[in-house]
């Protein structure tokens, strides 16, 4: 244990860690987003009276939550080729992380729709409205109220799995740091750099969101700040 | 002019039959209160006026509307034809005031401000002007069931049903709703109750009805009907409720 922690030879590589933050911060922001917009549509088609639909999502749910993310990054990227679907590394993981997100997303709001209470529909359909009034007005509100923490908590994890990229070349803040580090050979010191910017990215991901549901959730608000 | 009516109306769930042919006719300005034990059908019948139940057989026409099962008909029907639940169904995340103004807005395409007043107007009618910003729960049972009943009232139905709508409340709780809907009945709202308060349904509803067993077993105008019971099955099921 005789090891020298030289940190100094790393600010040469200052430009493509940032560069890599950014992609990272891309990354999260459209696996994000795109996986609650992609989970919360699965999750009403997952309700709703159509059959093939229901099957559709359930199939779709299982297979994204049932195997490594980084196998689906692998099947996108180097198996699509073969039937003739060629896309480039940023484009397939784009895919993954949107796709991987929704899964686990749709599961989450599921729950949320499920435990709307029937009666609120009964309620909404007697005053005249539609199903997607209903759905919009009445039963996605509460419900992803409802489960906002565990989708944040999902949101933080993915944007920490954003990570797996790096491994068909993407250079995000862990593939910069690879490069980084087979090239000075300073690993720990890398590692522990970008280990740290993950955990202050994690703290601001999951402050932005909750603030972001702060605004959203008006209702949780007022328990917040305890107004009466 | 009648504004419900209601032709021998049958409805099974699996093999039981719950509903066997039941006809009832309401006319505008009247109140009609349903009583029976639980099971005898009252609220089945209540639901299939509104379509919330699909009929196995009969004809259903109200406020002018014939019964469908195409959505864009039966939400024709339903524009015109309020419901009260037992455990009011508000929604949770709206304020008193936004569950009332949700509906006119995009429903009858009223617009906001327009919305805002016609709620505030039917919250003071059921005596809570003052809690148009509360959420629901904010409020007591009995303000809810006060603010479910303004939410419906702000569509400016032709009929209401109300579905035992007192019967999750205190008596000093019921005490307060029953006021609101006794009100409605002298400015010549056309009502259905199902209802287990024999003192209302006596004093405000023109007609009572008795059902039993998925059929309609006595009815009549309810001074005759609660002070001479024909029936024997009536006599009884009185007895159990006085208690």
């Amino acid at each position: 244990m005789n090891y020298t922690f030289q940190f100094g030879p790393l600010l040469n590589y200052l430009p493509q860690v940032v560069s890599g933050l950014w992609l990272t911060l891309l990354l999260s922001f459209v696996g994000i987003f795109g996986g609650i917009a992609l989970g919360v549509a699965s999750a009403v088609l997952s309700t709703s009276p159509w059959k093939p639909g229901r099957l559709l999502v359930r199939i779709y749910v299982e297979v994204t939550r049932n195997t490594p993310l980084l196998v689906q990054i692998f099947v996108i990227f180097f198996g699509l080729p073969n039937i003739g679907i060629r896309l480039s590394p940023l484009a397939s993981v784009f895919i993954a992380l949107v796709f991987n997100n929704g899964g686990y997303v749709a599961e989450i709001v599921r729950g949320g729709i499920e435990a709307t209470h029937r009666s609120q529909v009964e309620a909404a359909e007697s005053l005249g409205m539609t199903y997607f009034q209903t759905l919009r007005f009445v039963i996605l509100p509460p419900a992803l109220e409802k489960v906002f923490t565990p989708i944040v908590s999902q949101c933080v994890l993915l944007m920490l799995s954003t990570s797996l990229v790096s491994a068909i070349g993407v250079e995000d803040l862990t593939g910069a740091a690879m490069i980084a580090s087979s090239e000075t050979f300073r690993t720990m010191e890398i590692y522990l750099v970008i280990a740290v910017v993950y955990v202050v990215l994690n703290f601001v991901f999951r402050g932005v969101l909750n603030i972001a549901g702060l605004m959203i959730f008006t209702r949780s608000r007022r328990r917040l700040l305890g107004r009466a | 002019m009648s504004v419900v009516v209601a032709k021998n109306i049958r409805k099974s769930f699996g093999a039981l039959q719950v509903l066997k042919g039941v006809s009832l006719t309401v006319e505008g300005g009247e109140v009609v209160a349903l009583i029976g034990r639980s099971g005898s059908g009252k609220s089945t019948f209540l639901r299939c006026l509104n379509g919330l139940e699909s009929i196995d057989d009969g004809e259903i026409e109200v406020a002018g509307h014939r019964m469908s099962r195409k959505p864009a008909e039966l939400r024709q029907l339903r524009r015109d034809v309020g419901i009260v639940f037992q455990s009011y169904n508000l929604f949770p995340h709206l304020t008193a005031g936004e569950n009332i103004m949700l509906a006119p807005v995009q429903v009858k395409g009223l617009p906001r401000q327009a919305a805002r007043e016609e709620a505030r107007r039917c919250l003071s009618l059921v005596g809570l002007g003052d809690r148009f910003d509360a959420y629901p729960d904010m409020l007591s049972g009995g303000q809810q069931q006060r603010v479910a009943i303004a939410r419906s009232l702000a569509m400016q139905p032709k009929v209401l049903l109300f579905d035992e709508v007192t019967s999750a409340l205190d008596p000093e709780l019921t005490g307060e709703v029953l006021a609101v809907i006794e009100n409605l009945a002298r400015g010549g709202m056309t009502m259905i109750l199902v209802t287990h308060e024999m003192g209302f349904a006596r004093r405000v509803a023109n007609k009572t009805i008795f059902m039993k067993d998925g059929i309609i077993h006595e009815e009549g105008p309810s001074a005759e009907f609660f002070s001479a019971p024909k029936t024997p099955e009536l006599q009884a099921f009185l007895r159990s409720e006085v208690g």
